[in-house]
């Protein structure tokens, strides 16, 4: 090809001037992005600031003797009721009781949810059988167990894990399932160009795919462990079973004792929501920044 | 690879057999009683070593040209050879592994490619060199521009060390100055590890540019309608061809028009 040979010093000069344009393009495209996001105070202050008008309301309303105040008590005698279970290690010890077993239980269904949904996901068979029946029991509250496994468990603590595993498992498996149905077809064409067979895709490209909806799947399944738990031990109270949040519950109810009511109420969302706050919201927060698919705003 | 059976002597043979041989190859879409012809009777070789950039009007069946020979559909029939086992495709969008650093992404490729584990890193360092991306190395996707992720992507395609090269308008959404480069930086590779690609492209001057030969396929059905081949043309008019080749384009498409 003679023609090329005579532009050989013309290309050189344009490889050259190809490099230069590159290095400046680079420079631009390699300019430091996004600063550090600041810390929002109104953030933590707006919903202080609903919890006090709440507290306030409440206040007026025992002030207008709209109840008596043994059936609705003021926020003052339920302070010193949670207070004194506080202080004499009651409420410890029922938050230990239950905290513990949510976790065996949350784990446990983290396992089973785990190999479940990967299984339905990937076996065409085991899809049409399961999916149905997984979504179905997402949305049967898993109290309804409660009377059934009571019975077969003859009261025993497999009876508050049964409730437990069935409460969460379908929200984890249906999480796992959502997000590697929900993986882009290019990615995994791309995973499948690169030469990854079946497993391979499963594992380096599905899966890490499929991790923010699996863990809004966690995170509902751990509140629906949550509540499942609480339903069991609200139902099925005995010495074997010790005294969960759920019985403390259960214990002051028997006893219309008001200010306990309300005290258990507020221990069971004080966990739940320091869950949310201590372990999912970082997780997602993170696992969402790393692949950019957080706004700046947020 | 080839170059692993490859008899001694056979050197001669070798070049004469094509990287990719496509006959008669026919694709249809939809039902079994409404078929959509996407390609029908398209023959294609492309010897080793060879540029090939395929042209023609939109839905005309070049991506479903590249997805048959990369394996990821089936040919309603006709026979797709492609040689040395899994060609690499690289797609218009980067198709990266977002979780995934561009370092992440070239990993996973060389571990998918039965790279051993101790010639990763170095191998990984020499492919961002290659696309003069070695400085971002440590950068998740979405903190990568347009450019720069199609530049990770030419890595990825490279890293999995197949002899044939698929390109689906990988450069379309870019901007003319970065698809300049690289367009000289995917020369660069091509002649360094005398790559055999199929370039599919919207773009006639691309076509031009960078094909050794230019196929222009027909629609409905898809076949190869005409070819050119710039090594009979010389550099000074390549303009000429270029306007040649655009006419072509727009008669095909034009002729859909009174159908
Ligand atoms: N999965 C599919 N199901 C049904 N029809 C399809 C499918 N994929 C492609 N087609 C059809 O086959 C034809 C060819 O599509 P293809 O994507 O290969 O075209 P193309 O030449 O790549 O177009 P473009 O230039 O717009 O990318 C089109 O008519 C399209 O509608
Ligand atoms: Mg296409």
């Amino acid at each position: 090809m003679p023609t090329r040979e005579q532009s050989k010093t013309q290309q050189a000069q344009r490889d050259q001037d190809l490099a230069q344009l590159a290095g400046g393009l680079d420079a631009l495209e390699n300019a430091p992005g996004g600063r550090r996001r600041r810390f929002d105070i109104t953030g933590v202050l707006a919903p202080v600031a609903v919890v006090v008008g709440l507290i306030l309301l409440w206040q007026v309303a025992c002030w207008a003797h709209l109840k008596p105040t043994y059936i609705v008590p003021t926020p003052s005698s339920v302070a010193s009721n949670l207070w004194g279970l506080i202080t004499h290690g009651t409420a410890w010890e029922a938050i230990w009781v239950s905290v513990h077993r949510g976790l065996i239980g949350f784990l446990a269904s983290i396992v089973i949810g785990t190999v479940l949904g990967a299984l339905v996901s990937q076996v065409a068979l085991l899809r049409k059988g399961f999916r149905p029946l997984l979504s179905a029991m997402q949305s049967l509250p898993s109290v309804a167990w409660v009377p059934f496994a009571l019975v077969i468990f003859q009261g025993g603590p497999a009876l508050i894990y049964a409730v437990v595993l069935l409460g969460s498992v379908p929200s984890i498996a249906n999480g796992l399932i959502g997000g590697v149905d929900q993986t882009p077809p290019l990615l995994r064409e791309a995973g499948t160009v690169l030469g990854a067979g079946r497993f391979e895709l499963m594992r380096s490209v599905l899966l890490p795919a499929a991790l923010p909806t699996y863990l809004t799947g966690l995170k509902q399944g751990w509140s629906f462990a949550w509540r499942s738990l609480m339903a069991a031990e609200l139902v099925a109270t005995s010495a074997q079973l010790g005294t969960g949040l759920g019985g403390l519950l259960s214990n002051g109810s028997q006893d219309s004792d008001m200010p306990t009511v309300l005290s258990a109420i507020i221990l069971i969302l004080l966990v739940g929501v320091v869950v949310e706050l201590a372990v999912f919201d970082p997780l997602e927060r993170t696992v969402l920044r790393r692949r950019g698919l957080t706004s700046s705003g947020l | 690879m080839t170059a692993v059976t490859r008899q001694p002597g056979a050197q001669a043979d070798e070049r004469r057999t094509p990287a990719v041989r496509v006959h008669g190859l026919r694709k249809a879409f939809g039902s079994a009683r409404e078929p959509v012809l996407a390609l029908d009777g398209l023959d294609l070789d492309v010897a080793a070593g060879e540029f090939v950039t395929v042209l023609g009007a939109s839905g005309c069946g070049k991506s479903t040209l590249l997805r048959l020979l990369a394996g990821l559909d089936r040919p309603t029939s006709g026979e797709v050879d492609v040689q040395g086992g899994q060609p690499a495709l690289m797609f218009q969008e980067s198709a990266l592994m977002p979780w995934l650093t561009a370092e992440g992404n070239l990993q996973l490729a060389l571990r998918l490619a039965g790279v051993p584990r101790q010639e990763r890193a170095g191998r990984c360092t020499e492919l961002l060199n290659a696309v003069r991306l070695g400085n971002v190395a440590s950068r998740r996707v979405h903190e990568l521009s347009g450019g720069q992720r199609q530049r990770v992507a030419l890595a990825r395609s490279l890293a999995q060390g197949s002899q044939v090269l698929l390109m689906d308008e990988p450069f379309a959404a870019l901007d003319a100055i970065t698809r300049d480069l690289l367009h000289q930086e995917l020369l660069d590779v091509w002649r360094a590890d005398q790559l055999s690609i199929v370039f599919v492209t919207h773009n006639v001057r691309e076509a031009v540019l960078l094909g050794q030969r230019i196929v222009l396929l027909s629609s409905r059905p898809g076949r190869v309608l005409r070819t050119w081949d710039t090594r009979d043309v010389p550099q000074d008019d390549v303009a000429g061809l270029t306007d040649e080749i655009t006419h072509a384009l727009r008669e095909e498409i034009g002729r859909h028009a009174h159908a």
